[in-house]
């Protein structure tokens, strides 16, 4: 059966890890190869590389990182941070990439999601979204440039049109819930679930097991992300699913 | 093994490098080609493929590999198909206008929209995920490709669309995801998998290992 994924989330910048895992002896916790391969042997399903390098003439790094992650860790991975373009999104899948996530981007031209699923279908497409709550507006606010940069978008119906325009998977992170540690935005994953038919991946403010299988029962998530929790060591990846196979949630076991 | 010859077709699809590095890592030496002639002359080929019907036949057509790929499956060699490979092997789909390869007899088609599954739940499109894979032959039964792997393995999918064979015996394994969804299929020396084994971890690069042994033994 169809299982429920745990992603951990490696945030890059000009082609290291920053935050790297800092609970284990690793030989070098800013090598992307390396802690790749780390969760991997922990059982992550999936990972997420997000490029935080602010210069655009650096991005070429991302590129490199692709390629030698993919050409030593053969579970799927998706890139994101700085993708402007099909032309973008194309070097990264070529790179060894199976998904990308567009954010910025997309939001100013909506029509990359459906020109990058065309061309790439939308199975590789991913829609990232972060959101904040507002007071007394039913929907949240979307925000682009990495939380930096309000945006006139509700992210309920921004998710919804993401999926129309062929997004293939939405991750959605709350700015309000994240480094919080108090758990996932439950309402908002269930807002954007309930309407939406593509897998969605549940980001920002977890802080426990039990956060991550409530996303997943009652937020509706299919999949979800952390970063420094498992970064720091606070859980390991096989506690979040040890726990979720207790409450009868599948997941895929350890290897 | 340097004259084993083995072809990864280039449909022009992202996941080609995955593909051949997967290969590599399981102890082949692949050439990615476009060229009628190499496909021709190899003793065994893989047929990678993501993203859409169309996209990927219409590369195909372009470069006159169509009939190539159908010689090469007529010849008896072994040939792998993997995600939207295996998919192009049937002769239609609901995903595009380009008629598939039409190697298998079948057609594919695309999940229900807003399907609910049978706790109820909202069917997810795509299949994205990790997902057993039940073997519908025992172990002793199977292609060599796929022999030795436990019942209910978890693979990597990642598919909005799904084939359906005219041919039951076409049907080597399926995957619950609303209904059972053909998984792989064999068909005398054709093998083809729904799943990823280039994402799906040991057991993926498994069946590549398992693959090209085969390969190798009956060249």
């Amino acid at each position: 059966m169809l299982t429920n994924r745990v992603i951990p989330c490696l945030d890059v910048d000009l082609g290291r890890v920053v935050k790297g895992v800092s609970f284990v002896d690793i030989r070098d916790a800013g090598d992307p190869a390396e802690l790749a391969d780390f969760y991997n042997s922990e059982g992550a399903d999936e990972l997420v590389f997000l490029d935080i390098t602010a210069s655009s003439d650096e991005r070429n790094t991302m590129v490199d990182v692709v390629e030698r992650v993919s050409a030593e860790v053969f579970i799927p991975l998706t890139v994101g941070g700085g993708i402007r373009s099909r032309d973008d999104m194309g070097r990264m899948l070529e790179a060894g990439a199976e998904k990308v996530s567009v954010n910025s981007a997309a939001v100013a031209d909506p029509a990359l999601i459906e020109d990058c699923a065309r061309e790439f279908g939308s199975q590789c497409v991913v829609l990232a979204i972060d959101a904040q709550r507002r007071n007394g507006e039913p929907d949240w606010q979307v925000f682009t440039h990495g939380g930096r940069r309000g945006t006139e978008f509700g992210a309920i119906k921004w998710a919804i049109r993401g999926a129309e325009l062929g997004a293939g998977e939405l991750l959605v992170t709350s700015m309000d819930a994240d480094g919080q540690q108090t758990g996932y935005d439950i309402e908002l994953l269930k807002s954007i679930s309930d309407q939406v038919s593509v897998p969605l991946i549940a980001s920002g403010g977890a802080g426990k097991v039990e956060h991550f299988a409530d996303a997943i029962k009652d937020g509706g998530a299919d999949a979800v992300l952390a970063a420094s929790l498992f970064h720091y060591g606070t859980l390991r990846i096989a506690d979040v699913k040890a726990h979720m196979d207790e409450v009868g949630l599948p997941v895929r076991p350890v290897d | 093994m340097s004259e084993f010859r083995l072809a990864i077709i280039n449909t022009g699809a992202a996941n080609i490098h995955s593909v051949e590095k997967a290969v590599r890592v399981a102890g082949g030496d692949p050439v990615v080609t476009t060229s009628a002639d190499v496909i021709s002359n190899a003793h065994a080929a893989i047929l990678p493929g993501v993203g859409a019907n169309d996209a990927v036949m219409r590369q195909l057509i372009d470069r006159e590999l169509p009939d190539t790929i159908r010689e090469f499956a007529d010849s008896g060699r072994p040939l792998l198909c993997v995600c939207l490979g295996m998919q192009i092997l049937f002769e239609s789909s609901e995903e595009g206008e380009l008629p598939g390869l039409g190697i298998l007899r079948g057609d594919v088609v695309r999940f229900p929209v807003d399907s609910k599954t049978a706790d109820g739940t909202r069917l997810k499109v795509p299949h994205m995920g990790w997902n057993t894979v039940h073997f519908l032959d025992d172990e002793v039964a199977r292609h060599p490709a796929f022999e030795g792997i436990p019942q209910d393995t978890f693979f990597y999918f990642v598919h909005s669309y799904h084939c359906r064979a005219k041919d039951p015996g076409d049907v080597a394994a399926t995957s619950p995801h609303g209904i059972e969804v053909c998984a792989a299929v064999v068909h005398d020396n054709i093998v083809g998998t729904q799943f990823h084994p280039e994402k799906s971890g040991r057991s993926g690069l498994e069946i590549y290992a398992k693959f090209l042994d085969f390969a190798q033994r009956t060249k």
